[in-house]
């Protein structure tokens, strides 16, 4: 029997250094993840703190940026470790982009000297929790009708306005927030101690329940000059933010459909139906093959995407591609795994409709499969439909 | 200090492991290999060690006798952290035994020597092929020095190694000075996941490949040929039979404590 991904020979197109990261992340799943996963979904709580520490020893956290103290991997690794992560649970994967690539990126490729000091390092390892405020309650899709807004006074800002929907808000050390000023969408590096913030966990989720999700408020929060984000300039900062944490997505959402469909074939190849095993019907095997397909045809879409980034060449609307199509098939495969393990798929002894609910959100956030099916066609046309 | 960790390749246990049919050796081809796991632990054991005394320069050179893939081995200790690598690599050695296998390390140890000495050789417990667990005293015996077999727990101070064995029945912690082989077991340490810094520092790392030649050893004095044993005969392991029912008929305790009984389990 051959796993999936392997009757794709995937393993071939990646370098010893790309599997040695893989497996590495692959074993600290099994080891740490794995084990604990089922019970920090059911009880909507995720020990953030300790694990980031650990995630950070291995390397992981802004493991695809260069110096203070990141890996510096290439694009590639980057994505693997990412489905690697995704297949234990979305949520803990959430936790490694927003730092990574949305906090940590936002003041690497943004930040001043003096902020990237301060803060890369420590977030690297783990010891200080990033967070990205970007939407709001009534500003999704359209992030450029934000109201949170930044006013001059003397030489500080004082931010007054609220996020919504924030991974990792209240457990954060750090938000990199975005807000209106008079010269346009500016950020601002904000350590979550400052007087005025406050962060609320959302509840009652049915979906990335092992992750943190907040409302920010600042209340007239006093900031110095020095925590604005000298090089991002208008909408395109943050913009080049999601770009960064999408293309972990194009290949994490892969890693949960893959855990689907392994645990769907094992099951199936167990589990007797009419007097003989459910793998051994027509209509499975149709299933299986199918989704099968989709799943090695997303990872090789990935890794080119993964090979245009490392060239230095990809463009955002390539993104939009893998992300669409990504999610997309990676939830239809998730859905149909739990046909197969039917009444067993609804529980939490199998990880299926804990991924199904979890993609449910990577549908959605770093823009929903309708915003980018509105980029590819922009690109295709030459139209903007947005609005 | 300096330490020389000899690491085995083998076959994956997760895998479909098979003898060769015409020489009764494992079949390598077609299956995957690994470090054995229980030299994670020697090669932790090293680097801790080496870290620990800080200041002093120490080296952990990893060291593997085995067929071209066994590089895997070398590949993953230094990921792990060691600095530098030797491959024994030479056709002739295919087949093996436990006898020439120490022997063809014990040569490579004492090259490795010549160039910058060492303190200390560890090995893992057993290997998770062979395993039978003599490798490192063969060594041993092979290079001249003390040994100390299945530590637990080690500390060393200056060149004095202290080694906690258990045993089934007592504890006994042993005191020993380097040059020293130890070997050690899978409640020495927890054995680290190669870093992202240490798997793109691996790259870089130099590794060098021995061949017979290299260390003068007479292709006579090992291989198959030359094994002290023998393989004859080999089969797998019939598939394991359907268990045996029992139906409650109101003896069920008693007919469990019989079968348990009948199987020596009690
Ligand atoms: C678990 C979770 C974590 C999140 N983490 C973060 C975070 O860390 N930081 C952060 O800033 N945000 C975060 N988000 C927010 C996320 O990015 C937004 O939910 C997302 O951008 C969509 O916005 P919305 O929910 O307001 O939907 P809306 O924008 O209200 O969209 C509603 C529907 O309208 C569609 N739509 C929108 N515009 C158009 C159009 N022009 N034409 C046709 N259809 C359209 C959408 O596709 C969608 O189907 C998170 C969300 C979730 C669920
Ligand atoms: C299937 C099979 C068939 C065999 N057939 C024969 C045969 O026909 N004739 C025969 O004489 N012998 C045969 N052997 C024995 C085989 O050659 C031994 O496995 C080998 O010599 C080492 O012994 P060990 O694996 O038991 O090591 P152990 O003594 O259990 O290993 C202890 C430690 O020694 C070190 N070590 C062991 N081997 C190496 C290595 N290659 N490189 C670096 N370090 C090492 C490691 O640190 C290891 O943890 C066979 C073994 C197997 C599994």
């Amino acid at each position: 029997m051959t796993a999936p991904l392997d009757l794709f020979a995937i393993d071939g197109l990646l370098d010893d250094e790309e599997r040695g990261i893989r497996d590495t992340v692959r074993r600290f799943c099994d080891d740490r993840i794995r084990p604990e996963i089922a019970g920090w979904f059911e009880d909507a709580s995720v020990p953030a703190r300790e694990l980031s520490v650990e995630l950070g020893r291995v390397g992981l956290l802004g493991m695809h940026l260069h110096g203070y103290g990141c890996a510096g991997t290439n694009a590639v690794s980057y994505g693997l470790a990412c489905v690697e992560l995704e297949a234990a649970d979305s949520g803990i994967r959430s936790l490694v982009s927003v730092q990574g690539s949305l906090a940590m990126f936002a003041i690497w490729r943004y930040g001043s000297d003096e902020q990237k000091e301060e803060w890369l390092p420590q977030m690297a390892r783990g010891e200080a929790i990033g967070c990205f405020g970007l939407t709001e309650a009534d500003y999704g899709s359209d992030p450029g009708g934000m109201r949170t807004r930044a006013k001059r006074d003397g030489d500080d800002w004082v931010l007054s306005g609220s996020k919504m929907w924030i991974t990792n808000g209240s457990v954060a050390d750090v938000a990199v927030v975005w807000a209106r000023t008079d010269d346009g969408i500016r950020g601002f590096v904000v350590p979550t101690d400052s007087a005025g913030f406050s962060a609320t966990e959302i509840d009652h989720k049915m979906s990335l329940r092992a992750s943190v999700t907040s409302g920010l408020s600042f209340e007239d929060l006093r900031l110095p000059a020095s925590a604005l984000l000298p090089e991002a300039r208008g909408l395109s900062g943050p913009l080049g933010c999601l770009s960064e944490a999408r293309f972990g997505i194009v290949f994490g959402a892969l890693g949960a459909a893959r855990d689907c469909l392994e645990t769907t074939i094992a099951y199936a190849g167990e589990r007797q139906v009419f007097g003989k095993p459910l793998t051994a019907y027509q209509l499975t095997q149709a299933k299986l093959a199918d989704m099968t397909l989709e799943l090695g045809k997303g990872m090789l879409l990935a890794l080119h995407l993964g090979r245009l980034k490392d060239a230095g060449t990809l463009r955002p609307e390539q993104v939009s591609l893998g992300k669409l199509n990504n999610v997309r098939e990676a939830i239809a495969i998730a859905r149909e795994c739990r046909t197969i393990l039917a009444a067993s798929g609804i529980t939490l002894d199998y990880p299926v409709m804990r991924h199904a609910n979890n993609l449910e959100s990577v549908l959605t956030y770093e823009g929903t499969s309708e915003v980018h099916q509105l980029v590819i066609g922009q690109a295709l046309t030459g139209e903007s439909a947005f609005r | 200090m300096n330490i020389v960790v000899c690491v085995k390749y083998v076959p994956d246990a997760t895998g479909d492991r098979r003898f060769n049919d015409a020489d009764h050796t494992v079949d390598r081809v077609g299956v995957d290999g690994l470090l054995s796991e229980l030299d994670e632990y020697a090669v932790e054991e090293a680097l801790k060690i080496v870290e620990a005394s800080d200041g002093s320069e120490g080296e952990v050179t990893v060291l593997t006798v085995g067929p071209e893939q066994a590089a895997d081995a070398i590949r993953k200790s230094l990921q792990m952290g060691a600095h530098k690598g030797v491959h024994v690599l030479d056709d002739a050695i295919h087949g093996s035994d436990a006898a020439a296998t120490s022997l063809l390390l014990a040569e490579a140890i004492k090259k490795v020597g010549a160039e910058s000495a060492w303190d200390l050789v560890i090995c893992g417990m057993a290997s998770t092929d062979g395993s039978m667990s003599v490798v490192p005293a063969m060594l041993a015996e092979r290079l001249g020095v003390a040994q100390v077999t299945f530590g637990s727990e080690i500390s060393v101070t200056g060149d004095m190694v202290s080694i906690r064995r258990d045993g089934d029945t007592a504890t006994e912690t042993v005191e020993a000075s380097t040059p020293l082989v130890l070997s050690v077991t899978d409640q020495s340490n927890e054995p680290r996941y190669p870093s992202f810094k240490g798997i793109m520092a691996a790259k870089k790392k130099p590794v060098e490949t021995w061949s017979l030649a290299d260390l003068g050893v007479p292709a006579e004095q090992v291989g198959l040929a030359a094994a002290w044993t023998k393989v004859d005969a080999s089969a797998a392991r019939p598939p394991r039979e359907a268990g045996t029912i029992v139906t409650d008929e109101g003896d069920g305790a008693a007919r469990l404590v019989e079968f348990l009984a009948g199987q020596k389990f009690i």
